[in-house]
């Protein structure tokens, strides 16, 4: 889902996603607009997206979807260039909202997860392996967050809803329809 | 007992003077959120999410446990209240490990509930990530602390209603913790009937039965309510 204006300069806002430490769930979620993405991408150009083939955040971003928490030195450096980076960051589905599965480990601590489930302690090669944070935890605790969407993950409808009205310039009213877990 | 008349929310009442706040207001279509009353068991006052103004006086006080009297005038939804209640609950998502999308109680639950009507969108307190233990030795049923609010409910009915007591809290502020017993495993419990009446009374997913997955577990306490009306025929 390649926008045809992404090479060239284009008027429309700039839309990106970014994927910190979710299952993907929201993106999926995201892609069950289905016909829906077209008119979206008719409104604005998407920038920057594990969907999308660019490699770097661009300079100036002004709606980004967040999915996932953060949870690795990585995850924390990436939120904090997205923020500079853009003007309307969401929080997008549980675990960027909450922490949510990621935060289950957070209890036990990192030693005992990376012998768990990576067999053998820290990671031998920290600069291709991020390091784990000693917790996994909400965006919002690292960076200021302007719209929390709430769900486990949100429908598709909930958040066509709320890329639209924020393209419209409008704070999308999301209570009937997301709350945690669901 | 005699009638008094008072007003909650601007609103014109009468009701028993042996009759609670949170009651009288009910029966006249106000609803005030709870999460540790239970009707069938005796009031606790121990969550404050029925915290009330009472004019004339200082401090809030519970519903649930405060009397009405004559000429009382209450109101149970300003501004302030809202924001306590807000906090009240945020701090119980940060006092445990609530993961409401893994949970057995996922979309059956007071306090996933409770966040959406308070419209908690996120949580802005801290989390206190506490190691907290699971008890599975019981043959129907689990304990799991993380998800436990201390509202006392299953302590209540398993006193009150089933009589035995096997439940009580140990501890003090937030070392406070649900136990079993001389705090020994829930399947070791001499005094344990194995009834469920603590895992219907749960309002999350603390109390849950065996084998059941992720949101798959549904509660219902209504049956307090009949088993309290056919005490009050008997008697």
């Amino acid at each position: 889902m390649i926008s045809e204006n992404s090479d060239t300069a284009s008027n429309l806002p700039k839309l990106a996603t970014v994927w910190l430490d979710g299952c993907s769930g929201c993106h999926m979620s995201l892609l069950d607009m289905d016909h829906r993405l077209l008119t979206l991408l008719e409104q604005a150009d998407l920038v920057y997206s594990p969907l999308v083939d660019q490699k770097h955040f661009p300079d100036y971003v002004d709606i980004t979807l967040v999915e996932g928490a953060i949870s690795s030195e990585a995850d924390l450096e990436k939120i904090l260039h997205v923020r500079a980076h853009t003007k309307i960051l969401v929080s997008l589905g549980d675990c960027a909202v909450t922490a949510n599965v990621p935060s289950l480990r957070n209890p036990l601590g990192v030693n005992a997860i990376l012998e768990r489930v990576s067999a053998g302690g820290l990671p031998k090669q920290p600069d291709t392996v991020p390091l784990l944070c000693a917790h996994a935890r909400p965006v919002h605790t690292a960076v200021k967050v302007d719209l929390f969407v709430p769900g486990c993950p949100p429908s598709a409808d909930t958040i066509f809803l709320v890329i639209s009205e924020l393209l419209a310039g409008r704070q999308p009213d999301l209570h009937a329809i997301t709350r945690f877990g669901l | 007992m005699r009638v008094v008349t008072l007003k909650i929310n601007g609103q014109e009442m009468s009701g028993r003077d042996d009759e609670d706040i949170l009651h009288v207001a009910r029966e006249h279509g106000i609803d005030i959120p709870t999460l540790c009353q239970l009707d069938g068991v005796s009031e606790w006052g121990g969550c404050r999410l029925c915290l009330v103004e009472i004019e004339g006086s200082p401090k809030l006080s519970a519903a649930c446990v405060t009397k009405v009297s004559e000429g009382m005038v209450v109101n149970t939804n300003t501004e302030r209240l809202a924001g306590y209640r807000k906090s009240i609950v945020e701090m119980l998502f940060t006092e445990g490990n609530h993961v409401c999308s893994v949970c057995v109680s996922n979309n059956n639950c007071e306090l996933q509930d409770m966040s959406h009507e308070l419209k908690i969108d996120h949580i802005s307190l801290p989390y206190r990530y506490p190691l907290k233990e699971v008890d599975a030795s019981h043959d129907l049923f689990i304990f799991d602390a993380n998800r436990c609010i201390l509202c006392t409910r299953c302590i209540r009915v398993c006193d009150e209603v089933e009589g035995a007591h096997t439940w009580d809290i140990a501890g003090r502020g937030i070392k406070s913790q649900l136990i079993s017993d001389l705090h020994q495993p829930w399947g070791d419990s001499p005094s344990c009937t194995s009834c469920g009446k603590c895992v219907e009374a749960c309002p999350t997913g603390a109390l849950f039965e065996k084998g059941k997955a992720a949101g798959e577990m549904v509660k219902d306490a209504r049956f307090l309510v009949y088993l309290e009306e056919m005490k009050e025929e008997k008697s």
